[in-house]
Formats: C-alpha cells, structure tokens, sequence
C-alpha cells in the first residue's frame, strides 16, 4: 500500500506491506537512527516522535505514520547542529556503546516539550521505557536535566506568561 | 493479511463483518502476539486510529443509577455529592482513549484517582502513549491493570455493533485469560464508571519486578467508604494477578462492613484473604509469595485512616 508522510521534516512517499512494522520501513528509507532492540515495546531502542508523542516504532505499523509527521534522534539536530539534548549527552558522558542513545534523546526531547524543567524524577519517569544495557542511567539523567536547564535559560526559551508571574 | 483504517462508525462495522476481521487499538499487545504467531494471524486489522468517535472523556447521560451495580444510588444525597456545581454520576471513557490522555483529564484525576494510579504505573511513557483503555480490557489478562480498578468501581462497558449497542457489567465481560464475551462484528466502544461519592477513599497499588514495564505479581484496588466515627459503611476490594481474572472477596468485605478502619481490622481481613486466595506459581512469582502479598496489600490501607 502507498503511503505519504514527513520524516524529520521531508516528505517521503512509500510502499508497504499491509504487515510491515514502522520500524522497518523507517530504517529501508534510511532512517538508521531508529534502532531495533527488542520488538517487543520493552527497550524503547526505537522510540519515535509521531505528531510529537512518544511511540515505539516497533508497535506501530507502517500505515499507520500515513499523513503523519514523524521525527526522530536524527531529526532533531546533526552532527554539525547538534540539539541542546543531543550535546548535553555527549558533554555529560551520556552515551557509552550508544545504542540507546537515539531513543532515549527522543524520550527527552518529549519530556521537555511538556514540562521545561523537570526534576530528576520526571527525568527518570520519563526514560522508564528506555533501556540502556551499558547502565548509564545517571549520566542520562544528568544529561536530560542540563539541556532542560539550557533550554530553558537560552533566549527566546521563557515560559509563556513568565512574565505575568514577575 | 489487510490492514484497514476506518473513518466513521459506518465504516467500522462494514470492516468488523468481513470474515477473519479483528480490532487493532494501541497494538502494544496484539502486534507482538501476532509476530511472535505469524499463522494465527486474522485475515484483517480493523485499526482504530482514525475514529475519533471512540475517544475522549465525557459525563455519561446514558447513566442509569442501579444498572448493574450494587449500589447505585443516584438521588443526589450527600454521600454522592462530589461538590458544589459538579455532580458527575458517571463518566463515559472512550475505549480507544489512550492511557496517557486518561491520566491527564482532569476528571479522571479528580474523580478516580484509583484508576490513574494504576493508569500511571501502566507500562511505560511510550506504552501509554499507544496502549488504549479497550485494549487493555479485550486482551483481559490477569494482570491488566486497569482491571481492579474498573471492576472495583462497578464499571460497565458499551458494546456497539451495527444492529444496535448493548451494555454489560465488566465482571460479565470478562470470562477468563484472553477470553471475553465480546461478538463477531462487535467493537468495545466506551466504559462506563459511576463516579464515587467524596466519602469513598480510592487506593490502587501494584507490586511488581520493576516499577516501570512490569507485568503485576500482585495488585489491588479498593474503595472504602467511612461513616460516623471512621467505621467502614462498605469497602469494594478487587485483585489483580492472583487468579485467571480479577478475584474479589465477599467475605473480606463483608468482614470488613461496621469496623473501623484500622490496622486490627485490616490485620483480621488480611488473614481471610490469605486463606481464601489461590494464585498460581508463574515466572515471576511464586504462589506462596503472591498469597503473602495479597494480604499485605489489604493492610496499607490502614494509611487511609
């Protein structure tokens, strides 16, 4: 079956089969962020942003993303323009063998689009779906909970109606 | 195998009665079942992402006060009163409504905290994300999450198909692992809850491996409602994990009715509870440990006091 939707942006046209999982059409189409781990929903390696939710492209099917908008870990910045989540991990030793580590800056990055500045709790709740096999969780968590607090200093990056409060 | 997404209720009974036909909802159970069972696989998911008719939270005005519950009392006296300006009866959720957008209404929080407690403790951020209230009904595992606290509130569910729409207690939906009396050509539309007066004290707890991802070893859901002097007038108890559905316990609660609330109380009713209950031994717990727990979980309501 045909399907059109944006990837990072761009919009692909496809074709799958009724049976073919998000996960792989995702990764034919070159998207080698969206990592495999499990298959199960348990590892969150294959986490995605679709409309800007958090979902596990390992559970959805390819023509389920029709019309949709999808991002993930490469979509959010680059090598050359790295995301303030996407630094923050490699500045605060976040990544180790790194497998987890697209999944689990989309789990940041939806974390933070809801709540700008999460304790390390609802930093911890929020990867609960993540799996890093290396065990890094704490440099994770410091990691999400500095770009929370860049993002949220930078200029432009105020809460709406911060000004009210004052 | 086909894969169809309809727009409208139409839509969706003409593809509930095509032959080898099954309701698709979050797939976060169903599309591991079917890759890890590739030939038992039905000939087409009906997905509900589309239908926008089977979402949301909304007051139920098809509430009919004593409709299949014990106690449904509906004349606005006091113990029902649930505040000034806002008398909910009843809430009608939407079965394809996810998880996650469940534990962030409002009215949920507000009226059934023992149901976002256990929505919160439900599989992962992504898992909630995906996984619908429906799902986790017809999938009707032991461990269900949502199933204690369902049935403990006397929840009923809407089954709609295209001859017409009937209503069911949840207890009679569900009738065993994986089984429920759901018919061909029939889709879970909503869930139905009578909300609890503000004198009824709602409590979910679950145990399990891990607090996120976990399957329930053991979970319970109870309401309690006090009188005069902290007596219990009624308490609606309901297990998770300990046998191939939800377990309930008459005794305990009858044991319970007229006490007071208290750790005596609590210690007594947990000894019939111990007695009565017959989980099985499964990989993540044994028997005996689960026996144990079921008990232990009747007695953190002593913080309820």
């Amino acid at each position: 079956m045909k399907l059109s939707f944006t990837l990072n942006g761009v919009l692909v046209r496809a074709d799958a089969d009724p049976d073919e999982r998000a996960v792989d059409l995702l990764r034919d189409l070159g998207a080698l962020d969206v990592k495999e781990g499990c298959g199960t929903g348990e590892c969150g390696a294959c986490s995605v942003l679709v409309d800007g939710v958090h979902k596990l492209s390992c559970l959805l099917l390819a023509a389920q993303l029709a019309g949709r908008e999808l991002t993930t870990a490469a979509g959010l910045g680059t090598v050359a323009a790295p995301h303030p989540i996407q630094r923050a991990f490699a500045e605060h030793g976040a990544v180790q063998c790194g497998f987890c580590t697209p999944g689990m800056t989309i789990a940041a990055a939806a974390l933070l689009a809801r709540n700008p500045e999460p304790s390390r709790l609802d930093a911890r709740r929020a990867i609960s779906g993540n799996l890093c096999r290396c065990t890094g969780y704490v440099k994770i968590v410091d990691a999400v909970c500095a770009a929370a607090s860049e993002l949220s200093e930078a200029p432009g990056g105020e809460t709406p109606g911060a000004e009210d409060q004052a | 195998m086909n894969v169809v997404f309809p727009r409208n209720m139409a839509a969706l009974f003409k593809a509930l009665d095509e032959p080898g036909a099954r309701v698709l909802a979050g797939g976060t159970d169903l599309l591991v079942r079917l890759r890890s069972h590739p030939d038992s696989g039905p000939a087409t998911l009906v997905g509900l992402d589309r239908l926008p008719a089977l979402r949301g939270v909304a007051e139920d005005s098809g509430w009919e006060p004593g409709l299949g519950t014990k106690d449904g009392r509906g004349d606005g006296s006091p113990s029902e009163s649930v505040g000034p300006g806002t008398l909910h009866r009843a809430l009608r959720l939407g079965a394809a409504t996810t998880h996650a957008e469940l534990l962030a209404h409002p009215l949920i929080r507000a009226r059934l905290p023992v149901l976002a407690q256990a929505l919160a403790d439900l599989g992962s951020p992504p898992i909630r994300n995906m996984g619908t209230l429906g799902g986790n009904i017809c999938t009707a595992s032991p461990a269900g999450d949502t199933l204690p606290p369902l049935l403990a509130l006397g929840a009923e569910v809407e089954l709609a198909a295209k001859t017409g729409t009937r209503r069911l207690p949840l207890a009679s939906f569900l009738l065993g692992p994986g089984r429920t009396a759901l018919k061909p050509g029939e889709v879970l539309a909503a869930v139905c809850v009578p909300v609890p007066g503000v004198d009824v004290r709602q409590h979910f707890e679950k145990v399990g491996r891990r607090d996120a991802l976990a399957v329930a070893v053991v979970s319970l859901a109870a309401l309690v409602r006090t009188g005069h002097g902290g007596k219990i007038v009624e308490a609606h108890l309901a297990w998770g994990s300990v046998g191939p559905t939800v377990w309930r316990c008459p005794e305990v609660e009858a044991a319970l009715a007229g006490r007071k609330l208290s750790l005596t109380a609590l210690t007594e009713a947990a000894s019939i509870v111990r007695s009565q209950v017959q989980p099985i031994d499964d990989v993540r717990a044994s028997a005996d440990y689960r026996r144990e727990v079921a008990g232990n979980l009747l007695l953190r309501l002593a913080m309820l006091e």
